[in-house]
């Protein structure tokens, strides 16, 4: 009877184990980086909006604060989208008659909301607060990025459980004094870990290892 | 037979694992999520029509007798996020916003508006005047108090000789506006 297999035949099977063996290793590998990646989270794509508003020209060049529009940011634990009510104070006088602002007058008209897409999500079993991080020092554009500069709003980070705990472990080295809280453009100095130590210590942050646990963010 | 049945059903589990089945949205509204339910679209409600508060969210305070410091500082502020686009921050009312083409408001250095009562005031933020809209639900009642105490203080640094100073606060103003 003629032989079945080549000699070659096992070197064969055994190199294609292997690369079988590669390709689901690196394939978990490669599907772990994409699930956790930027891509994935949306990282600086903008949504298409109703209005296409623009944070640079209301920020970066009209100079108009946060709090402005973003009115519970410090008080509760969410920013606050502005009502269409909050968008008339100016423009029921300037750009009145722009198309670009129709959605808008016609919302406040008929008493329905403008309907904004969500940039910043996070899962429904992550608890988060707005108002403990502005109040201790954490900056918006440390979350954020510099909302200053985006024509459309985008997504700066994304925020995996990694992005948090980055900083839970380490505020020291984000913290600021307050009134930087509200600049974008902020970076941290070469004495930040020093300063940083001294503002922990002055706003009672717990220390890392209790801001870390699952139940701060997880309850 | 079996065999592929089995495997069928093992690949169904498989893609079930594929679709959410966490707590990644769980069955409740978050405060500025879409609500199909309600007409307009909103999952936070409005109080219905007629109903009477409990307890008030922002009960009128009364005007506070002193003004202290931190009262200033609050008032300085709130009148730098919420005035400032329009009045400017010295109250000229040169704003950025009227250059961009907003009607221009009286200018706080007036004698009408230096001599006009607090209350005036409270009422303007808390109604809107003409063209002006109202600030109530923005500026609560005593941060309205707050900002009139730095509107006095802007009237007074406005207002005043810089000869009247006394000798070290002309040195201080020196320092800052020579
Ligand atoms: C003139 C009003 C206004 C001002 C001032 C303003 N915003 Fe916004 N902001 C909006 C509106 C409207 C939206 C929703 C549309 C969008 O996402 O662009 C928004 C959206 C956002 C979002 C994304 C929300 C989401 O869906 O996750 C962030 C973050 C944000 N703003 C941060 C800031 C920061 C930081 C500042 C101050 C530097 C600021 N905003 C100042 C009106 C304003
Ligand atoms: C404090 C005043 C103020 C508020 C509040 C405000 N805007 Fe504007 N907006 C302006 C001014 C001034 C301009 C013109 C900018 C320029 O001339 O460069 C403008 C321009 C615009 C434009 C024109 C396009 C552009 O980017 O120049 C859009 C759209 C717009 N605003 C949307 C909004 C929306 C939506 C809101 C409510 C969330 C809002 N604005 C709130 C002052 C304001
Ligand atoms: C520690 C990180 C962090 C900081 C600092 C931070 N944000 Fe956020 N922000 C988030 C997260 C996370 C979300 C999404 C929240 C959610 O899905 O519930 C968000 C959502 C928002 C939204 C959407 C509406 C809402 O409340 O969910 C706005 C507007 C916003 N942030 C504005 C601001 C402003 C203005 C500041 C600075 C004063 C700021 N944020 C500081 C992390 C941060
Ligand atoms: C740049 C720094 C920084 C980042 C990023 C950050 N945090 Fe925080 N967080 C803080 C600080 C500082 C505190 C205040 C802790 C204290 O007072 O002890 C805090 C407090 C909190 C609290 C309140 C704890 C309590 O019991 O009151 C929650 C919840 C929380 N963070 C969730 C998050 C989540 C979720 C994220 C990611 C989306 C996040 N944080 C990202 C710095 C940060
Ligand atoms: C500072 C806030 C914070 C703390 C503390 C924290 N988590 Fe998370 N966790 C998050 C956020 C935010 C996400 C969502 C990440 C995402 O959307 O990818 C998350 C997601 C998760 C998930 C879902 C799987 C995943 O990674 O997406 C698990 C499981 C989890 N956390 C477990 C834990 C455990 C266990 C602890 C304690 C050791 C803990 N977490 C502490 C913020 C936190
Ligand atoms: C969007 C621009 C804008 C903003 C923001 C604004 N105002 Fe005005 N304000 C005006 C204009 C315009 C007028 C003149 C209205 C008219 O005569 O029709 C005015 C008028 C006034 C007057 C004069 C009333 C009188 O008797 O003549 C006072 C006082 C005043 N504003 C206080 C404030 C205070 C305090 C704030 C901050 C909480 C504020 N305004 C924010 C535009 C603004």
């Amino acid at each position: 009877m003629r032989q079945l297999f080549a000699p070659g035949a096992d070197a064969i099977l055994r190199l294609v184990l292997l690369v079988a063996a590669v390709l689901v290793v690196g394939g978990l590998v490669v599907a772990g980086g994409i699930s956790r990646s930027n891509w994935a989270y949306g990282v600086g794509v903008a949504p298409t909006q109703p209005v296409p508003f623009s944070h640079k020209h209301h920020v970066g060049e009209l100079g108009i604060d946060c709090r402005y529009c973003h009115t519970s940011v410090e008080k509760a634990s969410t920013a606050g989208i502005p009502p269409t009510w909050t968008c008339m104070t100016c423009h029921s006088q300037i750009w009145t008659g722009s198309p670009m602002l129709a959605p808008v007058r016609d919302s406040l008209a008929d008493d329905k909301p403008l309907h904004w897409t969500r940039v910043n999500r996070l899962p429904d079993y992550v608890y988060f607060n707005h108002s403990v991080h502005v109040t201790k020092g954490i900056g918006c554009s440390s979350c954020h990025g510099a909302i200053n500069t985006m024509q459309l709003t985008y997504r700066a980070h994304a925020f995996t459980m990694a992005f948090c705990l980055n900083c839970h472990r380490n505020p020291q080295r984000f913290i600021r004094t307050p009134d930087q809280v509200w600049n974008m453009e902020w970076q941290p100095g070469a004495d930040q870990e020093r300063i940083g130590r001294a503002l922990v210590a002055q706003a009672h942050i717990r220390p890392g290892a209790q801001l870390s646990d699952c139940s701060t963010c997880h309850r | 037979m079996r065999e592929r049945l089995a495997l069928l059903v093992l690949c169904g589990l498989a893609l079930a694992g594929c679709k959410r089945h966490d707590m990644y949205t769980q069955q409740r509204s978050q405060t500025w999520d879409q609500s199909r339910f309600f007409p307009n679209g909103l999952s936070m409600r409005p109080p219905a029509p007629g109903a009477v508060p409990v307890q008030e969210d922002d009960p009128d305070v009364p005007q506070p007798a002193v003004v202290t410091q931190a009262m200033l500082a609050r008032g300085a502020q709130r009148f730098d996020i919420f005035c400032t686009p329009c009045h400017g921050r010295s109250g000229d009312g040169n704003g950025m916003i009227v250059q961009r083409g907003f009607p221009h408001p009286p200018s706080f250095h007036t004698d009408r508006l230096r001599e006009a009562k607090a209350q005036h005031f409270y009422d303007v933020i808390t109604n809107g005047y003409g063209v002006m809209y109202g600030y109530a639900s923005r500026v609560p009642s005593a941060d309205r108090w707050a900002v009139i105490a730095y509107v006095r203080a802007l009237q007074r640094s406005q207002g005043t000789p810089a000869a009247s100073l006394t000798a070290d606060d002309r040195a201080a103003l020196a320092q800052v506006a020579p």
